[in-house]
């Protein structure tokens, strides 16, 4: 339709602010981010990152919280050519899943690797923390992942 | 791996996680026809030409009958308050004084209300059947959306007894 058939158009922008109960393990994950920390949780001899309330597969209350990362290895990934608005970085960048140092499950989050050229599977990453003064005690504490230095892939 | 102290005082209970939807609104033909009349400083509906029914605002089909309402009607700026809501709690956004009334106000020539404020009378007196008129912004400001009413306030004509409006209720 054209412009100019008497047909009336315009922006419509719906926001909703959700604000979240966490919950007590969740919440000790947002509080490790803040402190520049990613925690995971024991369960079943593996280590769930993020940290999760009960087992993923047996449903049972999980162990301690334990440290892992901030370096990690790519597990698989995807090149974003075209960021959109909200996503953590304003140029183009691969989402991924980094399995932390100490961690049994990946972690979704952005690579900040210049060019997909730069990404493969396999390749170290490390975790690239805010200003801590910017901490929101929130996933986006993690700005996003950096690769580490060439020589560190596995 | 170390065994971290998570500190109590700082701890995270909460997030705020927005959702952002932006959408482009296209109104279609009848509202687009009555928005039009808006900006105009006039209420229009459409009849529909098998029940006769006058529908404000218009949405281009007969909700009875599923046939189309191509005939427009200019409809009075006065009409009746069939039922209304005293709103006397605050949320975020809000811009009107509390407490204040949200009123389905039945156009003279139309058969189904409109909802608008009632303004210009203390909000114990507003009451059913009380006659109103709308109050519009000025000239100038008019624009196709219903900001352009401000809100409708008492005419001083005698009440309307309930059985002329109870079937749109």
């Amino acid at each position: 339709m054209s412009e100019d058939d008497g047909v009336l158009r315009a922006p419509h922008v719906l926001e909703y602010e959700y604000k979240r109960s966490v919950g007590p393990v969740i919440g000790a994950f947002m509080t490790g981010l803040k402190e520049g920390r990613i925690l995971g949780v024991v369960s079943s001899g593996k280590v769930v990152v993020p940290p999760t309330e009960y087992d993923p597969e047996s449903g049972a209350d999980t162990g301690e919280l334990v440290e892992v990362g901030p370096g990690g290895v790519v597990t698989t990934w995807a090149w974003v050519t075209d960021p959109l608005r909200d996503q953590p970085l304003d140029h183009p960048f691969a989402w991924a899943l980094v399995l932390l140092d100490g961690a049994t499950t990946g972690l979704l989050h952005a690579v900040d690797a210049g060019s997909a050229d730069a990404m493969s599977t396999g390749m170290r990453v490390t975790a690239r923390f805010r200003q801590l003064s910017e901490r929101q005690g929130h996933i986006r504490d993690i700005e996003c992942f950096t690769p580490e230095p060439a020589g560190n892939a596995q | 791996m170390t065994a971290p102290e998570v500190s109590g005082e700082e701890s995270v209970t909460t997030i705020v996680t927005p959702i952002h939807l932006d959408y482009r609104y296209t109104a279609g033909l009848a509202q687009s026809r009555f928005l039009t009349g808006i900006s105009e400083g006039r209420f229009l509906g459409q009849r529909c030409p098998r029940c006769n029914k006058v529908y404000v605002p218009p949405r281009g089909s007969c909700p009875t009958d599923g046939v189309a309402t191509t005939d427009e009607v200019e409809l009075a700026n006065k009409g009746t308050v069939t039922t209304y809501c005293v709103v006397n709690v605050p949320f975020a956004g809000q811009s009107i004084e509390l407490p204040y009334i949200c009123a389905q106000v039945l156009l003279d020539g139309a058969d189904i209300a409109f909802m608008g404020l009632v303004q210009e009378i203390p909000a114990d007196q507003v009451r059913m059947g009380l006659r109103v008129e709308a109050v519009w912004v000025d000239p100038s400001e008019l624009a196709p959306n219903l900001a352009s009413v401000k809100y409708f306030r008492p005419t001083g004509e005698p009440d309307v007894p309930y059985e002329s409006f109870s079937q749109y209720l």
